[in-house]
């Protein structure tokens, strides 16, 4: 076989046909090294934690360790991450549509779209530790904004329960890099949304509020949902940003996970591999969920 | 027509105020670690810091290798898959987009739990092993995006004319991928170099886990010793991000249109 594909290699003009024989011989080699990268340092690692939950200290198969899953610590931790993912995703994809549709068809100056665009491209890499110095500078008890609200107008938010070491403190940080991603994935969902849909619409007779709840929403509501996805995920996987942030005050997976492999916390390595189990678990499913609903989102971009 | 843009207005404004006050706050309390002046002693400690120099060159370095690695991985998978096997590209571009999807903590314990010294590989019993599987999990965090980049820029030329001009020429697949194809996809590849280089200069949890003298596991130490040079450092990270997105966009842009030109 690689007798033929050394003589399909000397000049030729008969491309195809070549192909079609080569496609029997070692051209599948090419491929070794991405799929041997992939699987060393992707599948297998990852493979290992979903095993290494299923058995105990000695490798025989066991389901205590996911039932170890549900011990109130845990239960708690997995309760915050989820709440905070919600929130600074729920809150990220409503406020960054907003900001998208502002910029597509708000008719604003032209020079607005391409900066704000540029800037979400920057704002949504400004994650980890210097996100977290930004917003205690900002938000922190000596942060900028804080005495500024203190000093002139006397609103003192620590004594109204607000701390940037808190559910709410870490939300509005991670809006900082959730809200310039939704505008990114939004735009071009926007873009498909045609000026002759609503100009059929209303001519019509429709009103502004039956063209919204009637067209634009439910074209847009799978790229809507599946952002919201993407931005959980995103979420819910991030470290840096929360660990600088609340060192460990705030008990989330995340950081639960961090304390166990530098230290086995919990005193049972299977436990934390069920615990990353776990993580996998959830941003798959709602990765997945968010592949199914771009594929329908994607009938209305053509 | 023009009622209907003081809404937008207002979205534009408050969201202005969101994101760039966080950034005066920060700029303004890197300036104000000399009691009463502004000054730039915040920043000029920082420089003068060595452990500032070691970490931040580790992390340049670090991310330079990764970049040069995932090139070496993406281009040639790219273009092979594009030409010889397009029905495995589904395959390919799902995996690569894996790394979104298992989050980076997972995947460094894995790495740890592998690649630990009494393993095969036991890659994490030597400094230099460590470096290493650092810049290899480098790769796979930036697998996503340089991939991308890399496929729609193969996507714009045609590859296979390209490829078979080379062949009736002569040329050999290696030095047809390194002289037609590479050249043709740079934007690309370097698009996909800067975004990985923002990524990585400040990457943290991959660097702690691992034991690596970088910059991320620097900012936090300097984050719990000190008070107004994090405020320095951020201004530090957010301007190298600025820079890289800025060339990844002006790149990005260019040479398309000089190669429509050129056609």
């Amino acid at each position: 076989m690689s007798a033929a594909d050394d003589a399909g290699a000397a000049v030729t003009v008969r491309g195809p046909a070549r192909w079609q024989g080569a496609r029997l011989s070692w051209g599948w080699l090419g491929t070794v090294p991405f799929f041997a990268f992939a699987i060393l340092f992707l599948i297998a690692p990852t493979a290992y934690l979903v095993v290494g939950a299923f058995q105990d200290a000695t490798g025989a198969f066991t389901l205590d360790n996911l039932a170890g899953l549900f011990s109130p610590d845990i239960v708690a931790a997995y309760r915050i991450s989820i709440e905070v993912s919600v929130a600074s995703a729920g809150l990220g994809a409503v406020i960054g549509f907003f900001l998208a549709y502002a910029i597509v068809h708000g008719g604003l100056p032209g020079w607005i779209r391409p900066t704000i665009v540029t800037f979400s491209g920057v704002a949504s890499n400004f994650a980890g530790i210097p996100l977290a110095f930004a917003f205690l500078a900002t938000l922190g008890r000596l942060g900028l904004v804080t005495l500024f609200l203190r000093d002139t107008f006397g609103i003192n938010i620590y004594r109204m329960g607000f701390n940037v070491v808190s559910f709410w403190g870490l939300t509005v940080t991670y809006m900082y890099f959730q809200i310039p991603l939704m505008v990114l994935i939004i735009v071009p969902a926007l873009d498909g949304l045609k000026r002759e849909w609503r100009e059929a619409a209303l001519i019509l007779g429709a009103t502004k509020r039956q063209y919204w709840t009637n067209v634009a929403l439910p074209v847009l509501l799978p790229s809507l949902l599946g952002c919201f996805l993407l931005l959980f995920a995103n979420a819910f996987g991030a470290v840096a940003t929360a660990y600088a942030l609340t060192g460990s005050s705030l008990n989330i997976v995340p950081i639960l996970l961090y304390a166990q492999i530098r230290g086995d916390v919990l005193y049972n390595p299977n436990l934390g591999y069920a615990l990353a189990f776990g993580m996998i678990l959830i941003t798959g499913c709602s990765n997945l969920l968010y592949i199914v609903l771009r594929m329908r989102a994607e009938r209305w971009q053509r | 027509m023009k009622g209907s843009r003081l809404g937008p207005t207002i979205v534009i404004l408050v969201a202005a105020a969101y994101f760039l006050l966080p950034l005066m706050a920060t700029f303004e309390f890197s300036l104000s670690m000399i009691r009463g002046v502004w000054s730039f002693e915040a920043y000029r400690v920082v420089f003068a810091d060595p452990e500032f120099r070691h970490t931040f060159t580790f992390s340049v370095v670090a991310a330079v290798a990764a970049i040069l690695l995932g090139a070496l991985l993406v281009v040639p998978t790219a273009y092979w898959v594009r030409l010889r096997f397009p029905r495995l590209r589904s395959v390919v571009e799902f995996i690569t987009l894996l790394p979104l999807v298992i989050p980076p903590i997972v995947l460094v314990f894995g790495y740890i739990r592998m690649y630990n010294s009494s393993s095969l590989v036991p890659l994490t019993a030597t400094a230099g092993g460590t470096n290493v599987l650092l810049v290899l999990g480098y790769v796979t965090l930036s697998l996503p995006y340089m991939y991308r980049a890399v496929d729609t820029g193969m996507g714009a030329i045609d590859i296979r004319t390209l490829t078979e001009a080379g062949e009736s020429l002569g040329a050999s697949r290696g030095r047809i991928l390194a002289t037609v194809i590479l050249p043709n996809v740079r934007a690309a590849v370097l698009s996909g170099a800067f975004l990985t280089f923002a990524i990585v200069i400040g990457e943290f949890v991959l660097a702690s886990l691992l034991n690596r003298p970088a910059f991320g596991p620097y900012l936090a130490l300097i984050g719990t010793n000190r008070a107004y040079e994090p405020s320095a450092l951020a201004m530090i990270a957010f301007a190298v991000t600025w820079a890289c997105m800025v060339l990844m966009q002006s790149l990005g842009a260019r040479p398309a249109h000089k190669a429509r030109q050129r056609r």
